[in-house]
């Protein structure tokens, strides 16, 4: 017979949302739950699970370092999409026809649309949403370095589409097989979306590329700014990534993230020339022997420093997050007080 | 779950009629009529849904995996469950 916690937490469910106390605290400690009974041979089952391409769902045992690299790379993932509204939204007023005006209000709302699907899957690992929130707003969780830059063009919103979000599915396609079955399920949904937003970027740069001088300086201008910055959304060089062999035994991330660096280089490196435009580096090259573009070395410093907090926008984009959270405080307390009275007079 | 924050809500869509809602995600909302309202606007942007079904997480009870091998083992040695079980001799037909 189970103790009446653990069937409370059974009989509540998909969500574990009785221990989730234990984890929203524990981001940062070991939670006090010892697993109870064989770790060994639990810990033997699980690798059996993952290496047999089995998927791993909520309620199913792991290993605490899976559920807590699984948190942090989920909500990172959750919190990047949400400020990555920031940049592009900053063109909603100004784009220059009702169609492209469409166009990108229904690519920010898919944006806020990912964030949502990312958090609910990281909240089935138990962690609260609340407590998400509170670590992107005091700092404590990081969100991708690419949307510390500013949009200061219209091109820069087409460079965005094209690049940055060429480069994010190069990144989750293969999420799409990720070993946790959530997180998986929500990268099918979110990949399916992001085909159109890379798409409708390389059209507002075709537009550009085949527009007046102006307008097609203004696209090299902005492949300019925004081609290295997106190179290091792949993260560090595998030399100096930290979670990088884990996450691959977990079947969590199946491929490197120079790999994946390198396939985004080679498919992307023919569009810039069908656009007529160049990629800013002076070292890049077609290396015959190996099949792949060869290229130049990338400013670590500078995606250390962004990822620090002293990139162009990084001060800009968090009080913009913490205000608007603010500014929506009175609408949720309005929203509960409501329900709750309703509750009160149904019952009445 | 703290009080402040709003209810967890399991969502589930059914694509077109004819076929059975499945579970899509999940949303926060103060009560089920924001819940579906939610649930419109995150699950169904392009018409993946003809109608939607939320209800509250803690309100779903689920089996433990831990169970498992107690609850669906048990089916795995009854084979004579399934048609292929039986021998039918050659020329017989429509069965």
């Amino acid at each position: 017979m189970k103790s009446p916690e653990i069937r409370d937490t059974l009989v509540l469910g998909i969500r574990l949302i009785g221990p989730a106390i234990v984890y929203t605290q524990g981001l940062d400690q070991k939670p006090d739950t010892a697993p109870q009974a064989e770790p060994h041979e639990r810990l033997a089952r699980f690798e059996a699970r993952i290496d047999a391409e089995e998927k791993i769902e909520p309620k199913d045992w792991m290993p605490e370092g899976y559920r807590r690299t699984l948190i942090r790379q989920i909500s990172q993932h959750a919190h990047s999409e949400i400020i990555g509204m920031q940049p592009e939204g900053n063109w909603l007023t100004r784009a220059p026809t009702l169609r492209r005006k469409a166009i990108l209000l229904a690519k920010v709302q898919d944006e806020a649309g990912h964030g949502l699907y990312l958090y609910g899957a990281a909240e089935t690992l138990g962690v609260s949403r609340e407590q998400m929130t509170e670590d992107l707003l005091t700092g404590r969780a990081k969100y991708s370095s690419i949307f510390n830059y500013p949009t200061l063009t219209w091109a820069d919103v087409g460079a965005i589409g094209w690049l940055v979000d060429g480069a994010a599915i190069m990144n989750q396609i293969p999420l799409c097989r990720c070993s946790y079955g959530p997180y998986a399920r929500a990268m099918v949904r979110i990949c399916k979306e992001e085909s159109f937003h890379q798409r409708q970027g390389f059209e507002i740069m075709h537009t550009l590329c085949n527009g007046t001088p102006e307008q097609k300086a203004m696209a090299q201008d902005a492949l300019d700014r925004w081609w290295w910055p997106s190179l290091m959304m792949f993260g560090p060089s595998d030399k100096d990534s930290k979670h990088s062999a884990q996450s691959m035994a977990w079947k969590i991330k199946r491929f490197s993230n120079d790999e994946l660096r390198q396939k985004f280089i080679d498919v992307t490196v023919p569009q810039a020339h069908f656009l007529g435009l160049r990629i800013p580096d002076d070292e890049l090259a077609w290396d015959e022997e190996t099949g792949h573009w060869r290229h130049g070395p990338i400013d670590w410093e500078e995606f250390r420093n962004v990822l620090a907090g002293f990139g162009p926008c990084n001060r800009q984009r968090m009080e913009r997050r913490r205000q608007a959270h603010e500014e929506g405080r009175w609408v949720r307390e309005a929203a509960r007080a409501w329900a709750e009275k309703h509750k009160a007079r149904a019952a009445a | 779950m703290s009080a402040k924050e709003w209810p967890l809500y399991e969502v589930f869509i059914r694509s077109r009629s004819g076929l059975s809602h499945r579970h899509v995600g999940s949303v926060h909302a103060a009560d089920d009529r924001m819940a579906l309202d939610h649930a419109r606007d995150v699950y169904t942007r392009r018409n993946e849904g003809a109608s939607i079904w939320v209800v509250r997480s803690s309100a779903i009870v689920a089996s433990d995996p831990a169970d498992a091998a107690e609850l669906f083992d048990p089916a795995a040695d009854k084979i004579y469950r399934h048609p292929t079980f039986y021998d039918i001799p050659e020329g017989v037909e429509n069965l």
